[in-house]
């Protein structure tokens, strides 16, 4: 795969070429808050930033999305678009989150075709992060602030220039229609190298190496009986995290015509189990606690072999009582351990 | 392009029983509109679909018809909620929508060849009710041993399937035991709970496969019943229910640890259920 370098004066030239071929979404600032969202004309990208506030699972599957309408009766499929998409300045922790959502949406037995074709139409222009935060991960839950996964272009920040390395055929496409770029020195990428090494050693977090094998038996353990117990069940860490992707259906309409809607829904809420009947298999905190831990370093590892979490820190930095994902993953790991 | 699991199958509501004297209990008989969505819903015993009210939404419940009817499918729905409510509005000739099947179904590689137990109580019966009419059906029947069904209910208006159990009694082939918990002055059958009959019926446990549906509490006094008569955990098979709302494995929230009812089950073996949490 080839290498480039891009002069940062000529970024919003580069983004112009892609506006030719495709929507662009890109960080932009909305207020006070950093989203990953539609560029306009109007708008001005932000590249100076360490991540959005909320995850770019967005752009696949959007909060809320119409399955179908009906009118009297009949059902009109939504139509798919064939829109072409880029998003841009995705940092690698929110790249990996597709990845993993892939596994969900595009499995083998059913297949989403609202996410699928949003996946396939869109390409992933990753930045990788020089400086991680504080609450960054990545590297405990198998990525990296330079990782590539799901990426087809990763550009790192060199200065006064970008490289820009193509890590997919179609990232090959996109770099090769541009004339903006130049091809990158030696320097370049041993610049690279250095920033990435320092980068990596700044991320720290628990170690989740046997914490699959350690929840295995720990579904009965009292350990679940306190850690839930300031949580508020607010739910704003699934909102906020590129991994989780549970939803409900709903109608929404009146009169013999509407939508039926699917919306972001969490574990966190009592009424996500609740039967009809008034049972409810996860009714305290405790289950609901357990079953968010449980999902994401158990039984999606046991399904797909990959932790459920790819370290980005949101659930950190947003919890409004500091319940902090990195100190009960040590708490677990470090149960009987003496 | 990729068929969209979504979308409802347009179906005509030909017929509705009502089976119960609370009337809450009704059968809905449907019949699809297009003969390709017909064909595409080629279901196994024991599986389970979504059924669909525009304007009111969707409810996931168990295929009660057997796969050899195949002109229809039937679902037998108490009224319970939002979307069980609209069904129970509707009448004769309405249009609903039904997508799926879903679901594994009964294991029946595993039931052919065996003794069939079937222990039932209460308005759980219709995927039970599906598969002692597959079971029953001349082209089926050599192939499954001895059958054994235990049916109760609370009271003999309670009873569902009325004219299957009138019929069954009739038939060759099918032990039946009927018993509700309380009778009336007309009632001449079994009076007791299921796991009661259950125990005085004693139903060989040789090559004999037990599948148990029914409230919390019959399966809860049923499985010590099945162990002491020799029914090892592996040959011990319950359905389970669970709020779901794709019905595909997407939405998240039917898992029992890894496992999503919707696609995973809804039928385990008491063993398998064993490995898993006891999260339902």
């Amino acid at each position: 795969m080839s290498k480039w370098t891009i002069s940062k004066s000529d970024v919003s030239g580069f983004l112009d070429e892609l506006h030719k071929s495709y929507q662009v979404f890109a960080p932009l600032r909305r207020e006070d808050i950093l989203v990953l969202e539609r560029v306009s004309d109007q708008d001005s990208v932000v590249l100076d930033f360490y991540n959005t506030k909320q995850a770019p699972k967005e752009v696949f599957f959007p909060r809320s999305e119409v399955l179908f309408s009906y009118r009297d009766g009949e059902v009109i499929p939504a139509s798919l678009s064939d829109e072409r998409r880029v998003v841009f300045g995705i940092r690698p922790c929110d790249a990996r989150s597709s990845v993993l959502l892939d596994q969900v949406f595009d499995a083998a037995d059913f297949q989403d075709p609202y996410y699928v074709n949003r996946r396939q139409n869109t390409l992933l222009i990753g930045l990788a992060c020089n400086k991680p935060l504080s609450t960054c991960f990545c590297t405990t839950v198998g990525g990296g602030p330079f990782s590539t996964d799901g990426l087809d272009l990763l550009w790192t920040d060199l200065g006064d220039r970008y490289l820009v390395e193509t890590i997919t055929e179609r990232g090959e496409v996109l770099t090769a229609s541009s004339s903006l770029l130049r091809q990158a020195t030696e320097e370049d990428t041993t610049a690279k190298a250095e920033i990435a090494t320092a980068a990596e050693q700044m991320v720290s977090g628990p170690s989740t190496e046997g914490v699959k094998e350690k929840l295995d038996g720990m579904y009965e353990d009292p350990f679940w009986d306190e850690v839930h117990l300031k949580c508020l069940g607010c739910g704003v860490c699934t909102y906020l995290c590129p991994t989780c992707h549970c939803f409900d259906i709903v109608d929404e309409g009146r009169d013999g015509r509407g939508q039926r809607v699917r919306n972001w829904d969490t574990c966190q809420f009592s009424l996500f189990t609740h039967h009809t009947s008034g049972h409810n298999p996860r009714p305290t905190g405790k289950e609901r606690m357990r079953q968010r831990m449980m999902h994401k370093f158990n039984y999606f590892v046991a399904n797909f072999d990959d932790i459920a979490c790819v370290g980005c820190g949101r659930c950190v930095r947003e919890c409004p009582v500091n319940l902090d994902i990195r100190a009960v993953i040590e708490s677990i790991t470090q149960i009987g351990a003496g | 392009m990729m068929q969209n699991p979504y979308i409802p199958y347009p179906v005509d509501v030909r017929d509705i029983i009502v089976e119960n004297e609370a009337k809450d209990i009704k059968t809905f008989e449907l019949v699809f509109h297009d003969e390709k969505d017909r064909e595409r819903f080629a279901f196994r015993c024991g599986q389970f679909a979504e059924l669909s009210i525009l304007g009111a939404g969707e409810s996931p419940i168990g295929i009660a018809s057997s796969p050899m009817e195949t002109d229809h499918v039937q679902f037998t729905v108490k009224k319970m909620g939002v979307v069980t409510s609209a069904l129970h509005n509707l009448e004769k000739g309405a249009t609903m929508g039904v997508r799926g099947p879903y679901g594994n179904g009964f294991p029946m590689k595993r039931l052919e060849g065996s003794n069939i137990v079937i222990v039932a109580g209460g308005f759980a019966f219709t995927t039970l009710r599906s598969l002692t009419n597959y079971i029953l059906h001349p082209d089926n029947r050599a192939r499954f041993g001895n059958l054994t069904v235990i049916y109760g209910a609370r009271s003999p208006g309670e009873l569902i399937y009325k004219y299957d159990l009138a019929a069954w009694a009739e038939m060759e082939g099918i032990e039946l035991h009927v018993t509700v918990d309380a009778g009336d002055d007309d009632w001449t059958g079994l009076v007791g709970y299921v796991p009661t009959v259950l125990k005085d019926v004693a139903p060989s446990a040789d090559n004999a496969v037990a599948v148990v549906c029914g409230p919390p509490v019959m399966i809860r006094f049923s499985l010590p019943v099945l162990a002491e008569l020799g029914f090892g955990a592996d040959r011990i098979i319950n359905s389970l229910e669970m709020r779901m709302k794709c019905g595909i494995g997407k939405c998240g929230r039917c898992n029992i640890g890894e496992k999503y009812v919707c696609k995973d089950g809804p039928v385990f073996t008491l063993e398998e259920l064993r490995h898993l949490p006891q999260e339902y």
